[in-house]
C-alpha cells in the first residue's frame, strides 16, 4: 500500500499538478504532504545518476524533493516541496527528470555509475577542452531549470529592527527563552521559520506547565504579542554578519516577502536539531524516510506514510514515532541498534538490530533486519540528531564533539550569544525548557515538562570503512561511501577538500543531512577521530534565499538614484530628450528629429544666435572665512587668492599623485569668500576633499565649506546674441566688456532677489551664466525665452554643448584625461614651474615619471574626408618591428561649424609633434590622422568678446510630428516618472501620510553655533536624530560645527553672511522637506533608515533610502525629512511605490 | 554590516562612512626638500597590519573626519576619536 491520508479535514480541496498529472491536496498541505497523501513515492531523480528518489524529510533539510513550481505564470526553480505551502493551480515539476520522475529517460545512467565516480568528469573531459563537453553534461546532470522569462516581484522591503533579545527558533527552548526575557523587561523578537510557533511541541507532543505542549506554545506566543514583542513566523534567520547583524527572510502570506535586518543586544539560538540518516546499502530508495518526518506528516497533515513500517534507529527518539504510527493503524517493527532498547505497546521490537538490505528498486518492498526479511512499504530511519548550530558557527563559534550525544555541539560561548535546547545537544523536552529559560535570562523555576521522559540515549552508528553496497551519504549530490574513500585515496582528506572534490554538502541543502555522515566516513576511512576531522565552514545563507530579498526595492528607478533638475518639467514641455550626465538627468537635445540632426542644429545655432542651457548642476561650493584663500589655493593647481574680487579663474584640482581630478572655475567674491564651480559630476567629491583638508590641515574655526549647488539655478546664455538677451532681463548689471569682461562676475537682482551673472564660456562664444534662487528658476527661464524670442534664442542640450566645447579644444576631466594625465600633459605648466607654496599633488609633478619625455599629451586630431574617428581608437607606432599603442582618441565629432570631423586625444609626445601624421587603428581598420592643436575653431578666441551678433540666422530645422526613434541611454522622458507637482502631491496610506512642506526658511550655519543662533534665530531649539522639536525656529544639528536653522517662513538673510566665528548661507532650496506622519510612522521609517532611531544621536543627518537626509520630529508621530533637493523626486517615488 | 562610532553622531551603519586612509601619515613638505622615496612612502606605502589598526574615516552624512581603531581580523571596533581628541 502507498501512503495515505487518514484524517480528512473538512473544507475544499486544492487542485495541483505534478509532472503534468492532476492531484488534490487540502488546506495546510505542503507540496510534499500533498504528494504523500496522493501516494506519489518517486518525486525526483538524483543529480548525477538519475536514481528514483522519494521524500526524506519534512522541512528545510530535504535533499531529494526539489521541484520547479509554476504559479500565476511565474516559475521558481528548486523549491523544497517540504517547505512550500500548496496553492491552488500550482504546476509542480520534478527536477532532473524527463519526461517525469516516474518514467525518466536518464535512468540508464545509473547502470554506468561504477564508471562515473566523484571527479570523473574533470578527469575525463580534460582534452581538448572541458567547455566542449560541459553543455551536454549539464543537460544530463543537475537540478531545476531557470526560467529566463522569470520576473520576480520588485517590491520586497527591507526592514531594520533593534531589540534587547533576539530568539531564533520558537520551539520549547526558544519559547522559554522569550518568556524569560520578556518577563525580565527586555524587548524581544522571536523568529521561527515555520508558519506557527511551537517547534517540536506541535508534532512530538508533550505537556508543559500542565498544558498540552501546543496549547502552551500558543499561550506564550499570544502573551508575547499582546505585550508588544515581535513574533515573526514564516521567517528564516538565514545569516549573521559583521557586528552581529542578523538577516532574516520573512514570507508574508498575501504580501511581498521582506528582509529583516536585526540588531540585538543578545542573541539566543534555539534552532533545534535535524535528524540524521543511517548509512546502509540502498538507503536512498523511495520510502526510506526520516522517522521524525513520518511523525510530522502524521500529526500535522494526517498522512500515514505506510501501512507496514520498519523503524530503524540508534537512539531513543524513534520509539515515540513507532508507537504513534502503530496507534494510527500501521504494522510497525522497531529495529534499534541499542541492546537495551524498549518499544511502546503494539510495536514489534528487534534489539541490537541493524538494517542489512532494502528490497525494491523503485520503492521499499521489504527490509532485511538481523537476517529476517520483513515486508514493508516504508523504512523510517533515525541515525541521531545534528544540532542546528549554523548561526553560532557563522559568528565564529567553535564546535566540540560530544560522544555521548553523537553530535557536534557549541564549544566556548561567543560574546552576546547563547545556544540552548536541541541546538546545544539538549534533546529532551525538560532539558530544552530549562536551558532556554536560563538563556533568556530567566530566574527561578523554568517551565516544567509534564511527562516523565526518559533521558536521551544514543549509540553512535557511523559509516564503516569498506562497507559493501551503494551506501549513500549525500542524497542531493549523489555521493556514496565509495566516493569518500576515493577522495581519501587521492589525498583529498581534509573535509574542505572532500567537499570540493565530491560535492558532498553542496547545493541547496548544504549537507544538512549528509555532512555529519560524510565527515564520520572520512574519519573512519583515515583512522582519525570525528573531532579531529572536523566540519566544513558554516556560511550564510542557512537556506537558499531569493535574490529579491537581498536586492530589496533597489531596482528600476530606485536602483541608483539620479539627481533631477528643478526645471525638468519645462524641459519636457520643450521636447527634451534626456540622458544621465554625471549623476544628473539632463536634456541631451530638444526636438523630435534624429539625434544627429537635432544636435547639429543646436550646435550651428549656438554660433549664430543664442542658446539657453540649464547649467544648474554645475558646482557652487562656497569657501568662506579668514583662511578661505589659503584653502582654495592649497586645493588648486593655480593660485586663486591673487584674483581681484569679482574675477574668475580656470584651473585644475589634482590628486596627491599629481593627476588631474577635476577642472573648473573659481570666483572670488572677497578675500574671505570664494565659489568653487567644479564639474557637475564631481560636486560631492570636491566638497568632500575641501572638507577633508579643512579639518586635517587648516584651523576649522577659520574656514568653512558650504555646498550651495542646489540653492541656485543657473541658466547659461551662450552665443553671439547672449549679451542682448541678458541685457533684456534688466538685472541691474553693467554688461559692457569693460565692466564685465570675460572671466568676471557681477551681482545683480532678478525680480528683486539676488542674482549673479558670471562670464565664463564652455562654447567659445560670448556667454553669461545667470544664477538665481531655485524658487525663481521657472520665472527666469520664462523671462529668458521671452527676451530671446526676437533674437532667435533656443534651448540648448548637453550633446551640442559637448560638441561645441570639443571644437574649442576644451577638455572634460575624466573623458579627455585619464588616471595618468597631469596638468603639463594638457600644456599648463605655469604653476608647476613658478608656484613656491604647497598645493595638493605638487611633489608628484617633479617625479621621474612626471618628467618623462614620452608622456601622452592632449592634442587635436584632424582627418581627411568626412568620417569622424571612432572614440577610443588607438594611435599605434610600428617602429622597431613591434606594434604598440601611443595613445587614443578621447572625443570625436563632426563639426557643423567647420564642415569636417574633429577629434581630441591623448598621444605620446603629441604637443611636440604638431602636424605629424599618426596611424590610428580601430577594430582592425587602419586610419590616419594629423596631430593638431586641440582648438580647431576660432583659435585666437575672438568670438569670446566679439560684438553682439548680427550673423544671419540659419534655417530652423523642419518641425516633425513623428518622433524619431532613439535608443538608450537617451530617453524621451519615459523611463523616469515625471517630478510631481509638489503643491498638490500627497500620499494617504493605511497608517501613514506624506506630503512636501513648501515655504520653510532654511539657513545653513557653520562655526560657533551658539553665536550663530544668537544672531540669526534667538531661542531656536536644538534637535538631533528623530528628536522632537516643537515650535519654531529649530536648530537642526548636522555636525560638530554645523546646523540648519529652520523657520516657518523663507529666510530673509542675504545669500551668505559671516559673523564672528560663524558663517551662514541661504539654503531654502538646498533641501526639499517632507512631512511624514501617522501611527505607521515607525514602520515606514524602519524601511527607510538604518540608524537606530532610539539611540539619541546628536546629529539629525543620516541616510534614508540611501540618500542624505536630516530627520527629526515636530510631534510624537510626525517627522520631517530634509532631503537633498535633487533627490526629492527619487524619495517621493520610493514612498509612492511602497507596497 | 558593521557599526562604526562617529565621535559626534554615535554608532551608525557602515554605509554612512567612507575610508580616508591610514592614520599617522604626515604630509612631507616642502616639496622641494622631499626626495622621491619619501614621497612614494607617503603616497603608496601602507602598513596594512593584521590585527589592530588606526585609520582615518569620514562620516559622510555629518562630514566629520575622525580616527578609528579597529581590528582587521575580527572587525571589532576598538574606539574612535575626533581629530581634535574627543573620544567615543
Amino acid at each position: 500500500m502507498s501512503p495515505s491520508r487518514i484524517v480528512n479535514p473538512a473544507g475544499t480541496t486544492i487542485p495541483f499538478t505534478f509532472d503534468g498529472r492532476p492531484y488534490a491536496g487540502v488546506a495546510g498541505d505542503t507540496i510534499a504532504s500533498a504528494l504523500l497523501a496522493n501516494g506519489v513515492r518517486i518525486v525526483g531523480r538524483s543529480f548525477k545518476y538519475h536514481r528514483p528518489r522519494g521524500i526524506w524529510g519534512a522541512w528545510t533539510e530535504e535533499p531529494n524533493a526539489l521541484a520547479d513550481v509554476t504559479l500565476d505564470g511565474r516559475t521558481t526553480p528548486n523549491l523544497r516541496a517540504t517547505t512550500e505551502p500548496l496553492a491552488a493551480g500550482m504546476a509542480v515539476r520534478s527536477v532532473n527528470a524527463a519526461p517525469s520522475a516516474e518514467g525518466d529517460r536518464g535512468a540508464f545512467l545509473d547502470r554506468f555509475s561504477a564508471f562515473i565516480p566523484a571527479g570523473f568528469y574533470y578527469k575525463t573531459f580534460l582534452w581538448p577542452d572541458w567547455h566542449l563537453f560541459e553543455p551536454r553534461i549539464r543537460a544530463m546532470a543537475g537540478l531545476g531549470r531557470l526560467d529566463p522569462d522569470n520576473r520576480p516581484a520588485a517590491d520586497w522591503p527591507q526592514i531594520n529592527a533593534t531589540c534587547d533579545v533576539l530568539v531564533v527558533g520558537a520551539g520549547p527552548a526558544g519559547l522559554a527563552a522569550a518568556k524569560a526575557a520578556a518577563g525580565a523587561g527586555r524587548t524581544v523578537i522571536l523568529i521561527d521559520d515555520r508558519p506557527q510557533a511551537g517547534g517540536s511541541l506541535l508534532h512530538r507532543g508533550g505537556t508543559v506547565d500542565g498544558m498540552p505542549g501546543a496549547d502552551w506554545a500558543a499561550t506564550i506566543a499570544g502573551d508575547l504579542a499582546s505585550a508588544g514583542h515581535r513574533l515573526l513566523t514564516g521567517t528564516t534567520a538565514y545569516g549573521i554578519y559583521d557586528h552581529d547583524l542578523v538577516c532574516a527572510w520573512q514570507r508574508r502570506p498575501g504580501r511581498a516577502d521582506a528582509q529583516w535586518k536585526i540588531r540585538a543586544k543578545r542573541i539566543v539560538v534555539t534552532a533545534g536539531a535535524i535528524e540524521r540518516p543511517l548509512v546502509f546499502a540502498d538507503n536512498d530508495r523511495p520510502g526510506v524516510m526520516s522517522a521524525d518526518a513520518a511523525l510530522y506528516y502524521l500529526r500535522r497533515h494526517g498522512v500515514l506514510v505506510g501501512s507496514r513500517v520498519v523503524v530503524a534507529a540508534n537512539n531513543s527518539s524513534a520509539a515515540a514515532v513507532a508507537g504513534a504510527l502503530a496507534a494510527a493503524g500501521a504494522a510497525v517493527t522497531l529495529a534499534d541498534l541499542r541492546a537495551d532498547a524498549t518499544a511502546p505497546a503494539g510495536v514489534a521490537l528487534r534489539k541490537a538490530a541493524a538494517v542489512e538490505a532494502v528490497h525494491g528498486r523503485r520503492g521499499v518492498e521489504a527490509v532485511t533486519v538481523g537476517g529476517e526479511r520483513i515486508a514493508a512499504d516504508a523504512l523510517l530511519v533515525s541515525g541521531g540528531w545534528t544540532p542546528t548550530v549554523h548561526l553560532f558557527c557563522q559568528a565564529r563559534g567553535k564546535l566540540r564533539y560530544d560522544d555521548r550525544r553523537a553530535a557536534f555541539v557549541p564549544g566556548d560561548p561567543v560574546a552576546g550569544m547563547a545556544v540552548a535546547g536541541a541546538a546545544n545537544g539538549r534533546f529532551s523536552l525538560a532539558e530544552a525548557l530549562a536551558e532556554g529559560w536560563r538563556a533568556g535570562g530567566g530566574e527561578g523555576a523554568a517551565p516544567v515538562a509534564g511527562d516523565a521522559e526518559a533521558a536521551f540515549a544514543v549509540v553512535p552508528a557511523w559509516p564503516k570503512a569498506g562497507a559493501k553496497g551503494r551506501q549513500w551519504i549525500d542524497l542531493q549530490n549523489d555521493v556514496t561511501l565509495k566516493d569518500v574513500a576515493l577522495a581519501a585515496r587521492e589525498n583529498f582528506r581534509s573535509v574542505e577538500h572532500l567537499k570540493r572534490y565530491t560535492t558532498l554538502g553542496m547545493a541547496t541543502d548544504q549537507g544538512k543531512t549528509s555532512n555529519m555522515n560524510g565527515l564520520a566516513a572520512m574519519a573512519a576511512i583515515t583512522g582519525s577521530s570525528i573531532e579531529a576531522t572536523g566540519t566544513t565552514t558554516y556560511r550564510p545563507p542557512f537556506v537558499p534565499v531569493p535574490f529579491g530579498i537581498v536586492a530589496g526595492r533597489r531596482r528600476g528607478q530606485l536602483f541608483n538614484p539620479v539627481r533631477r533638475l528643478v526645471l525638468e518639467d519645462a524641459h519636457r514641455a520643450a521636447g527634451a530628450v534626456f540622458r544621465e550626465y554625471g549623476g544628473w538627468l539632463r536634456p541631451a537635445w530638444y526636438g523630435a528629429g534624429s539625434e544627429a540632426g537635432e544636435v547639429a542644429r543646436e550646435a550651428s545655432l549656438a554660433r549664430q544666435t543664442v542658446g539657453i542651457l540649464d547649467g544648474s548642476p554645475l558646482g557652487k561650493i562656497e569657501v568662506m572665512g579668514p583662511d578661505a584663500g589659503a584653502l582654495v589655493d592649497f586645493n588648486s593647481y593655480s593660485t586663486l587668492s591673487t584674483l581681484k574680487p569679482g574675477r574668475i579663474r580656470y584651473g585644475f584640482m589634482l590628486t596627491e599623485g599629481g593627476v588631474v581630478y577635476d577642472d573648473g572655475v573659481v570666483s572670488k567674491v572677497s578675500d574671505e569668500h570664494y565659489i568653487v564651480s567644479c564639474s557637475s559630476g564631481h560636486v560631492p567629491g570636491v566638497a568632500a576633499r575641501l572638507e577633508e583638508w579643512r579639518q586635517d590641515r587648516f584651523d576649522p574655526a577659520r574656514v568653512f565649506v558650504h555646498n550651495s549647488t542646489l540653492q541656485w539655478a543657473t541658466l547659461t546664455a551662450t552665443g553671439p546674441r547672449s549679451r542682448q538677451l541678458v541685457a533684456a532681463l534688466d538685472l541691474g548689471i553693467d554688461l559692457s566688456d569693460e565692466a564685465l569682461p570675460h572671466m568676471a562676475f557681477a551681482e545683480g537682482a532678478f525680480e528683486g532677489r539676488p542674482a549673479r551673472v558670471a562670464r565664463v564660456s564652455f562654447t567659445g562664444e560670448r556667454s553669461y551664466e545667470v544664477s538665481v534662487a531655485v524658487s525663481q528658476a521657472h520665472r527666469l527661464l520664462a523671462a529668458m525665452m521671452e527676451a530671446g524670442r526676437p533674437l532667435g534664442a533656443f534651448p540648448l542640450g548637453s550633446e551640442a554643448l559637448l560638441l561645441l566645447r570639443a571644437e574649442k579644444g576644451y577638455l572634460i576631466a575624466g573623458k579627455d584625461t585619464d588616471g595618468t594625465t597631469m596638468p603639463h600633459d594638457l600644456g599648463v605648466t605655469g604653476p608647476r614651474d613658478k608656484r613656491k607654496d604647497e598645493f595638493v599633488g605638487k611633489r608628484s609633478l617633479a617625479t621621474d615619471n612626471a618628467r618623462d619625455g614620452a608622456r601622452r599629451q592632449f592634442v587635436g586630431l584632424a582627418v581627411d574626408g568626412c568620417e569622424p574617428l571612432p572614440t577610443g581608437a588607438h594611435g599605434v607606432d610600428r617602429s622597431g618591428g613591434r606594434t604598440r599603442s601611443i595613445g587614443y582618441v578621447t572625443s570625436s565629432y563632426f563639426s557643423p561649424a567647420l564642415g569636417r570631423p574633429i577629434a581630441l586625444g591623448l598621444i605620446e609626445r603629441g604637443l611636440s609633434r604638431l602636424g605629424e601624421t599618426v596611424e590610428i587603428v580601430h577594430l582592425g581598420r587602419a586610419l590616419t590622422a594629423r596631430i593638431a592643436a586641440p582648438c580647431a575653431f576660432d583659435p585666437d578666441g575672438a568670438r569670446l568678446s566679439a560684438p553682439d551678433g548680427a550673423i544671419a540666422v540659419g534655417a530652423p530645422a523642419s518641425p516633425r510630428t513623428v518622433a524619431a526613434a532613439i535608443t538608450p541611454p537617451f530617453d524621451r522622458g519615459r523611463r523616469w516618472a515625471p517630478i510631481p507637482d509638489w503643491r498638490s502631491a500627497g500620499l494617504f496610506r493605511d497608517g501613514w501620510t506624506a506630503k512636501r512642506v513648501l515655504g520653510l526658511g532654511q539657513t545653513l550655519v557653520s562655526g560657533r553655533l551658539a553665536d550663530a543662533v544668537a544672531a540669526l534665530a534667538p531661542g531656536a531649539a536644538e534637535v538631533g536624530l528623530f528628536g522632537i522639536a516643537e515650535g519654531a525656529p529649530q536648530l537642526v544639528r548636522i555636525a560638530r560645527d554645523r546646523a540648519l536653522v529652520v523657520r516657518d517662513e523663507p529666510s530673509d538673510i542675504a545669500a551668505a553672511v559671516g559673523g564672528a566665528g560663524f558663517v551662514a548661507t541661504r539654503a531654502d532650496d538646498v533641501f526639499a522637506v517632507f512631512e511624514l506622519g501617522g501611527p505607521g510612522l515607525r514602520g515606514l521609517l524602519a524601511e527607510m533608515v538604518t540608524a537606530d532611531l532610539d539611540a539619541g544621536s546628536r546629529s539629525a543627518a543620516t541616510l534614508a533610502c540611501g540618500v542624505p537626509v536630516l530627520l527629526y520630529r515636530t510631534t510624537v508621530d510626525r517627522a520631517r525629512l530634509h532631503v537633498e533637493a535633487a533627490f526629492a523626486a527619487y524619495l517621493w517615488r520610493w514612498l509612492e511605490t511602497r507596497p | 554590516m558593521q557599526l562604526f562610532p562617529c565621535p559626534f553622531c554615535g554608532p551608525r551603519d557602515e554605509t554612512e562612512f567612507h575610508f580616508g586612509g591610514e592614520a599617522g601619515k604626515v604630509r612631507p613638505e616642502p616639496a622641494a626638500e622631499v626626495d622621491a622615496a619619501r614621497w612614494s612612502r607617503y603616497l603608496h606605502v601602507n602598513a596594512n597590519p593584521r590585527g589592530a589598526t588606526r585609520e582615518i574615516w569620514v562620516h559622510a552624512t555629518c562630514g566629520e573626519f575622525f580616527l578609528m581603531e579597529r581590528d582587521t581580523v575580527t572587525h571589532a571596533v576598538i574606539g574612535s576619536q575626533s581629530l581634535r581628541g574627543e573620544q567615543r
